[in-house]
């Protein structure tokens, strides 16, 4: 090594210098008689032959050489050791105080920064320890440079407070929508999101429906979206500025919002009040709600059609998926979307717009009769399944998947009865799976007839937890016990389990609505228990231009159609003053009108076709529970032939 | 006249405006004021201010939460001949704060849609908290001015 390299350095010329005197000196005895010249030396006490007392003299001589040359060398090898140790410990020293400074550094270059997902999602990797001993040492100054703003195990925990108050599990809808509650509610209080999407709180409708009808090129980055009535906004519900850092949680005086991005709740332990990251973190809790949603639900026969086949399919949820369509079908010829639910009829609209500007070719399969057919009374359902293909979609209906091949690079879907699809690319839009995955370690139930969480009617797990949105299957005191999937419901949840999370305990009770578009022309808002399974009670009036979900927002000023809803007051029915001519009866144009849902005589849903800013009376029609005898008259109070 | 169809257990009813002339003979229960599970508006029957009124917004809960309650909550309850005159000093730190945040809250000068029942954050869609940034506030029956600005300016 290099000491032994130095140390050689120094003693070569040591060495050398003492072989050659040895060698000289070698010669010079060996070299005999009377060349040499006398040394005048003290007298030889021995001399066995003429030149022996020389010969002892230059012994002598050489060994003296020899032995200064050898303590030389002992001493600069050892002082040689004490500088190398100095040196060791100075570095050593000086990595010490470096790795204390080092803490304070991120700290204060973080807040000014947006809080980044990636930097806090980056597991720590191992801070470089004691440098390696490099006895030049020009390296030393930017070693200690390199250490900050470094991502070390140690700080790892002050990024992450180790207790909240109030943990949610989850980063969507319900999640946000009970952060707001809770501090409206409790002042100042603390409240960590916990999400394992890179993205900070947004809403989804507008991904499969604004976010395609959007002008601008770069709507997958900037993902703003224009209402009908023009006004732009974002899907984040809040831009990164309104939350606060992790890490400044703990010390916020008045408490505040924030959000960790990239962690994935995997453990969680109901007894101690506390959860396990992916990252073995722990944080403790007060209150926690659990907010997970779901995963999108995939056929069996893509998921074992291998990989070829599952590279070209994509399940639609975040806004990766968003992006990642997107991209996809503006490279592709063929898209089939395979589901006849809301998602799947939206995308399918959504993408049939975009095929007319493109040659894009958009298929849609679904095994039911016709759009919708599980929410819709089947006359509605064909209705809409026309106005569906007349937004440009193919639709194949009554479609059931045998299987899925991949050949030439193009998708062959088999149906059961025989047809053959080809496509380039799929969207399985076939049903949401609650993710209930903290179920088993937390001992929460599972509901095994709607999935989900089980949670009473205050939404309440056990003692302190809460479950809103997807994956909480509820006892709705109307209704009986649910599941909803529906925007406007984790809304209502999140928000209610905040209430409930700060003192309130209420019940569920303001019954969520849910509404779809499919196209400019057709348009439903919907609440309650809306299954086509049901007995229905349809009342229809001839739809004029002023029906539809385009002009009904154009006039409220809104945007999102949920938000009109609650704009409106209840009007009481007024009765028309000019008896109109007895109109003529357009059998199969379902214009507008309203739909009721039957159980047991009693109305449990109710469908506002292409009828607007009248759900506060249906909601209040449901709340009461009651059996009327005649549902026209029930109808007379929406006023359906005015605006 | 109304014309009537069955299709299985789906029954289909076309009716003309002069069908529905006629007030409506279905019974509604009467509601009951002080039903504690009833979503409430700004205002509370208890006279108090109902945060948590989806028509504030994200006002009371975003980073000038505590400043806005503190601000308006003395507004609300001022007894002063000019309602909130007391409250000059609440009300110019809620500013203060919000100038901090002109992402959040845009200091709009025109207030565009400043509408009496504001549908920022309705039972529904959760929007942005943007808003005016107007010290006075109207009378505590109508709801808190807002702006439904665009989140991000």
């Amino acid at each position: 090594m290099l000491k032994c390299r130095n140390v050689w350095k120094k003693l070569a010329p040591l060495a050398r210098a003492s072989s050659t005197v040895c060698r000289q000196n070698v010669r010079r005895v060996g070299l005999p008689n009377g060349r040499i010249p006398r040394v005048p030396v003290a007298h030889m006490s021995t001399g066995p032959t003429g030149g022996g007392g020389e010969n002892h003299l230059y012994v002598l001589l050489v060994g003296a050489a020899c032995l200064g040359g050898g303590i030389y060398a002992y001493q600069t090898i050892k002082g040689d050791q004490q500088r190398y140790q100095d040196r060791i410990n100075e570095i050593s020293s000086r990595s010490q105080k470096a790795a204390t400074e080092e803490p304070t550094t991120p700290i204060q270059s973080e807040p000014p920064a947006v809080p980044e997902p990636e930097t806090q999602a980056a597991p720590s990797p191992e801070e470089p320890s004691p440098p390696v001993p490099d006895v030049e040492l020009a390296a030393a100054p930017s070693e200690t440079a390199e250490l900050p703003p470094g991502v070390d195990s140690t700080p790892a925990s002050l990024k992450v407070p180790s207790h909240t108050p109030y943990l949610l599990i989850g980063g969507g809808t319900a999640s946000f929508a009970a952060a707001r509650s809770i501090r409206a509610r409790d002042p100042g209080a603390k409240v960590l999101i916990v999400t394992d999407e890179p993205d900070l709180p947004y809403m989804r409708p507008p991904l499969s429906k604004e976010l395609w009808f959007s002008d601008d090129p770069s709507v997958t980055e900037t993902l703003r979206f224009k209402q009908w009535n023009g006004k732009e906004r974002s899907i984040y519900f809040q831009p990164a500025s309104f939350y606060i850092n992790p890490e400044e949680l703990d010390s916020a005086e008045n408490g505040g919002v924030a959000v960790l991005t990239g962690k994935k709740v995997v453990q969680m332990d109901v007894r101690g009040n506390k959860v396990k990251l992916d990252d073995e973190t722990e944080i403790s809790y007060d209150k926690c709600l659990i907010a997970t949603g779901g995963v999108p639900r995939n056929l069996q026969v893509i998921e074992r059609a291998g990989e070829e086949v599952t590279q070209k399919t994509t399940l639609f949820r975040k806004i990766e998926d968003f992006k990642s369509l997107d991209k996809v079908t503006r490279n592709i010829k063929s898209v089939t979307i395979i589901g006849g639910g809301f998602l799947g009829s939206e995308l399918a609209c959504a993408l049939g717009r975009r095929s007319h500007e493109s040659d894009l070719e958009v298929i849609q399969m679904y095994p039911e009769k016709g759009n919708m057919g599980k929410v819709l009374p089947e006359y509605l359902s064909n209705w809409t399944t026309e106005k569906v293909k007349r937004e440009g979609v193919k639709v194949i209906t009554e479609a059931l998947v045998k299987s899925v091949t991949c050949k030439d690079d193009k998708l062959e879907i088999q149906l059961k009865d025989g047809r053959l699809v080809k496509t380039d690319h799929i969207v399985a839009a076939v049903g949401l799976e609650p993710n209930v995955d903290l179920a088993k370690s937390a001992g929460l139930e599972v509901d095994s007839d709607f999935g989900g969480y089980r949670v009473n009617a205050e939404l309440q797990a056990r003692s302190n937890i809460w479950v809103a949105g997807d994956a909480a299957c509820f006892y709705d005191i109307r209704l009986g016990r649910r599941r909803v999937e529906h925007h406007d419901h984790a809304v209502v949840s999140g928000r209610l389990a905040g209430e409930n999370m700060t003192g309130a305990n209420k019940p569920y009770w303001h019954q969520s609505m849910f509404w779809s578009d499919l196209g400019p022309d057709v348009g439903y808002e919907a609440i309650g228990i809306v299954d086509s399974s049901l007995p229905t009670v349809g009342v229809f009036a001839k739809a004029t231009a002023k029906d539809t979900p385009k002009a009904a927002t154009e006039q409220s000023g809104t945007g999102i159609r949920s938000e009109s809803e609650t704009e409106d007051t209840a009007t009481s029915p007024v009765a028309s003053s000019t008896p109109a001519p007895a109109m003529e009866q357009h059998k199969d144009d379902y214009g507008k009108g309203v739909i009721f849902y039957l159980r047991d005589k009693v109305v449990v849903g109710i469908i506002l076709w292409n009828v607007f800013n009248r759900m506060p009376i249906a909601r209040k029609i449901i709340k009461d529970g009651e059996e009327h005898a005649d549902l026209n008259e029930v109808a007379k109070l929406f006023n359906i032939h005015e605006d | 006249m109304s014309s009537v169809r069955e299709e299985g257990k789906d029954q289909i009813i076309f009716v003309t405006k002069e069908d529905h002339a006629t007030p409506s003979s279905a019974e509604l229960v009467e509601e009951d004021p002080n039903d504690p599970y009833e979503e409430r508006g700004l205002i509370l029957p208890s006279g108090e201010i109902n945060w948590n009124c989806p028509c504030l917004g994200g006002m009371a809960s975003g980073p000038c939460g505590t400043d806005f309650k503190d601000a308006f909550s003395c507004f609300h309850y001022s007894k002063e001949e000019v309602k909130g005159s007391e409250c000059l000093e609440q009300f110019r730190a809620m500013q203060e704060c919000m100038q901090r945040y002109p992402e959040l809250y845009p200091q709009e000068d025109d207030k565009v849609s400043e509408t009496d029942k504001t549908s920022q954050d309705s039972a529904s869609a959760e929007t942005s908290g943007a808003n005016s940034t107007s010290p006075t506030v109207q009378d505590s029956n109508t709801t808190q001015p807002n702006t439904e600005g665009s989140v991000e300016s």
